[in-house]
C-alpha cells in the first residue's frame, strides 16, 4: 500500500454509511461486514480506491493492510477502475468445450479488449469468471447484471452493437 | 421435467417455464406445512432422529450422514451460553456445477423452510445464506422470499408462538472458489481472507466467531422440509439403490439436450445420459466423463451401466460429487479439458500451503507445454510424480488440491494414449494446436 493514502480519505456518503449499517446489524462484529462494505462502496463509485479503502476501515475499525488483505483476496473487487459494466467471461471446463475460446476471440476483436483491460470510450471490462453455473447453457457470460447464454459470434455482435437490450440475448 | 410418474420432490414447484414460486404458490402447494408441524409439538430431538433415520447425506460433494454432522452441535446444558449458527453453503463455483442455482431461483421458499427446520434441529438462533456474488437472480428472490417469511412470522422473534427465535441474512460473496471450503467460508464470512481452517475443531463445536456452527449445502438443506413432512421411511424409498431420496443430476458438454433433472438417486448414468440429456449430440461419440463437477475422477464408457450413488461411483476410482456430469466427446481434446480444469484450480488456490500453491502452477505449465505440443517423455513422469504428491490427502491443508488431481490422474489412466500422440506428434492432434 502507498505511503499517501495513508493521509488521504474521502469520506463514505450518508446513503454508503445506510446500507453499510444494515449489513452490521447482522454481524455480532464489524470488520463481519468487510466484504459487505467493500462491495457497498464499490457499487456506488464502481471500483475500491486507496481512499475508498481507508474510509471503509476507519469506518469499521479495521487496519486498511487488513482490509487490502481482504479486498485483494476477492476476484470481485476491484481495486482498480473499471468499465461502465463488466463483462464476466466464463472460461470453465464446460463452456471451454462448448468452444468459449474462439467467442474469447471474438469480444477481444470486437471490443479491442483482452482480459483486464477497458475499452477506449470506458463502457466495458473484460474478466474471466469461474463456472457461473449456467454450464447447460454454455458458452455465458455476464454484461453488467445480466446473464447472456449460448453465445456465438453473432450473439457477440448483437449483444455489443447496442442492438440488443441486455438481457433479452439469453 | 416431462417424466410424470417420477416422483418431484425438489422441483415440484419448478415447471418448464422456469416462473419461481413465490409465497402464495408455495403455501398452496404443501410448502410450511412442516414448519407448522415442528412448531406446534416436533422436539429439536425429534427432527434429528428423523433426519438421522432418513439417511439423508449432504449434496455439497462430501456425501457425510446430515444427521450425524447435525448431532455434534452441542445442545442445551453441554451447550456454553451465546449464539449458534446455521450456513447455507450456496457458494456453488465447482466447475460444471449448476444445480443449487435452479433451486434457489425458482423456490427459495423451499430453502428457507429447510433452513428454519435445520437451525431449529440444532437450535440456532443465527442463520446466513453464503451465496456468489454472481447469482443475483437468486439474491433478489431470496431477499424477497426472506421478507416475506418475517411478514408472516416464520422467521424473527417467537415463530409461530413458539417461543423459537430465528434470525436469517443473506450474505454475498465477492468471488473465490475456496470460499465454499466450510471452514475458509466460515473465515470469509467473519469477512476475512478466506483461507481454510485447521480442524479440530471442528465447526459443530467452534465455527462462526468461535461458537457451534452447521455448514450445509442448498441442496441438503431444500431436502429438510419434505423430510420431516413425510417420514424417513418415505424419503428412503425414494432412492433405486442404497442412498436415500432424489437428486439433481445434471449433464453439460457436447449432449443432445444438457440440463439439469430431479432423479432418484441411484438412477443409473446411461438412463440419465441417453433418456434426459437425449444422448451424444449428432457428430460425436463419448470420450469419457466427470461424474459429478471439475474436482471428480474421469470415468468412461464401461461405467455408464453404474448407478449414480455415492458407494457406486466411488468403487469405480470417482466421486459421485456434485451430480453434475460434465461430458468429454470424442472431438474435444481431454489434455485441454485437464488443462481448463488445472488453470482454474491453480487460479484458485488460496495460497496458504506450499504443494498446492506452488504445485498448481507447475502442472498447469506442464500441462500447457504438452497441450502446446512443446512436451517432453519426461514431462508425462512429471505429471505422474505431482499427482501422487499433490494429490494425497494429508498433503495440503485442505481438499482443493487433492480435488485438482483427480480429473488428471484419470485422464492419464484412460487417456494415456492422447498424451504420447501429444508428445510424439509435437502438436495437439485435436486441433493442432490452435486451442492453446
Ligand atoms: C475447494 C472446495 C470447494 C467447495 N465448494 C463447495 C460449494 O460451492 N458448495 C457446497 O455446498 N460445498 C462445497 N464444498 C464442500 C463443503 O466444504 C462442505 O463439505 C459442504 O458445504 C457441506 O454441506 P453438505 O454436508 O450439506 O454437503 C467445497 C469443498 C472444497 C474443498
Ligand atoms: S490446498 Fe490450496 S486451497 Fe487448500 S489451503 Fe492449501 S493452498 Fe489453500
Ligand atoms: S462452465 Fe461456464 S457456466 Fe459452468
Amino acid at each position: 500500500m502507498s505511503q499517501q493514502l495513508i493521509q488521504s480519505d474521502v469520506a463514505l456518503s450518508a446513503e454508503e454509511t445506510r446500507q453499510i449499517d444494515a449489513e452490521l446489524a447482522h454481524m455480532p462484529q464489524k470488520s463481519g461486514a468487510a466484504i459487505d462494505a467493500l462491495k457497498i462502496v464499490q457499487r456506488h463509485r464502481g471500483w475500491v480506491s486507496d481512499e475508498s479503502l481507508i474510509a471503509i476501515a476507519r469506518y469499521l475499525e479495521m487496519s486498511p493492510e487488513t482490509l487490502e488483505g481482504v479486498a485483494t483476496f476477492y476476484n470481485l473487487i476491484y481495486r482498480k477502475p473499471v468499465g461502465k459494466k463488466v463483462v464476466l467471461f466464463c472460461d470453465s471446463v464446460s463452456c471451454w468445450i462448448c468452444g468459449c475460446d474462439g467467442v474469447k476471440q471474438k469480444i477481444t476483436e470486437k471490443l479491442g479488449v483482452d482480459y483486464g483491460e477497458t475499452t477506449a470510450d470506458n463502457q466495458y471490462t473484460l474478466i474471466p469468471v469461474p463456472c457461473l453455473g449456467a454450464c447447460d447453457k454454455a458458452p455465458v457470460m455476464m454484461v453488467g447484471d445480466d446473464l447472456h447464454t449460448h453465445l456465438d459470434n453473432e450473439k457477440i455482435d448483437q449483444i455489443f452493437a447496442g442492438k440488443l437490450s441486455d438481457g433479452e440475448g439469453s | 421435467m416431462e417424466n410424470s410418474l417420477r416422483e418431484k420432490v425438489l422441483t415440484r414447484n419448478i415447471g418448464p417455464d422456469l416462473v419461481p414460486a413465490d409465497m402464495e404458490s408455495y403455501e398452496a402447494n404443501g410448502g410450511y406445512k412442516a414448519l407448522h408441524k415442528v412448531m406446534s409439538g416436533m422436539s429439536p430431538n425429534d427432527c434429528l432422529e428423523v433426519i438421522k433415520a432418513s439417511n439423508l447425506r449432504g449434496r455439497g460433494g462430501a456425501g457425510f450422514p446430515t444427521g450425524m454432522k447435525w448431532s455434534f452441535v452441542p445442545m442445551g446444558d453441554k451447550c456454553s451460553p451465546g449464539h449458534k449458527y446455521l450456513v447455507c453453503n450456496a457458494d456453488e463455483m465447482e466447475p460444471g456445477t449448476f444445480k443449487d442455482r435452479l433451486l434457489m431461483e425458482c423456490d427459495p421458499h423451499q430453502l428457507i423452510e429447510g433452513m428454519i427446520l435445520a437451525a431449529y434441529t440444532i437450535q440456532a438462533d443465527r442463520s446466513y445464506i453464503f451465496i456468489r456474488g454472481e447469482y443475483l437472480v437468486a439474491i433478489e428472490r431470496l431477499e424477497q422470499a426472506l421478507a416475506d417469511c418475517y411478514k408472516r412470522g416464520y422467521l424473527g422473534n417467537n415463530i409461530l408462538g413458539s417461543g423459537y427465535d430465528l434470525e436469517m441474512h443473506v450474505h454475498t460473496s465477492a468471488g473465490r472458489y475456496i470460499c465454499g471450503e466450510e471452514t475458509a467460508l466460515i473465515n470469509a464470512l467473519e469477512g476475512k481472507r478466506a483461507n481454510p481452517r485447521a480442524k479440530p475443531p471442528f465447526p459443530q463445536v467452534s465455527g462462526l466467531w468461535g461458537r457451534p456452527t452447521i455448514v450445509n449445502n442448498v441442496e441438503t438443506l431444500c431436502n429438510i422440509s419434505h423430510i420431516i413432512d413425510k417420514g424417513a421411511e418415505w424419503f428412503q424409498s425414494l432412492g433405486i439403490g442404497e442412498d436415500s431420496g432424489t437428486k439433481m443430476f445434471g449433464a453439460s458438454g457436447h449432449v443432445k439436450n444438457p440440463g439439469c433433472w430431479e432423479l432418484p438417486m441411484g438412477t443409473p448414468i446411461r438412463e440419465i445420459l441417453e433418456k434426459y440429456a437425449g444422448g451424444m449430440a449428432d457428430g460425436r461419440k463419448l470420450k469419457g466423463f466427470l461424474p459429478g463437477g471439475g474436482s471428480t475422477d474421469f470415468l468412461v464408457e464401461e461405467h455408464l451401466d453404474l448407478p449414480m450413488d455415492y458407494g457406486s461411483i466411488g468403487s469405480a476410482g470417482s466421486r459421485m460429487g456434485t451430480g453434475t456430469m460434465i461430458i468429454l466427446d470424442d472431438k474435444t481434446c481431454p489434455v485441454g479439458m485437464v488443462l481448463n480444469l488445472l488453470r482454474f484450480f491453480a487460479h484458485e488456490s488460496c495460497g496458504f500451503c506450499t504443494p498446492c500453491r506452488e504445485g498448481l502452477p507447475w502442472t498447469r505449465q506442464v500441462l500447457e507445454d504438452i497441450e502446446s505440443g512443446r512436451g517432453r517423455k519426461e514431462d508425462l513422469e512429471t505429471l505422474v510424480r505431482q499427482v501422487k504428491y499433490i494429490g494425497a490427502i494429508g498433503n495440503t491443508h485442505c481438499a482443493l488440491a487433492p480435488g485438482a488431481m483427480e480429473p488428471l490422474q484419470s485422464a492419464l489412466k484412460y487417456f494415456q494414449s492422447d498424451f504420447d500422440a501429444h508428445v510424439e506428434q509435437g502438436c495437439c492432434p485435436y486441433t493442432q494446436g490452435e486451442r492453446v
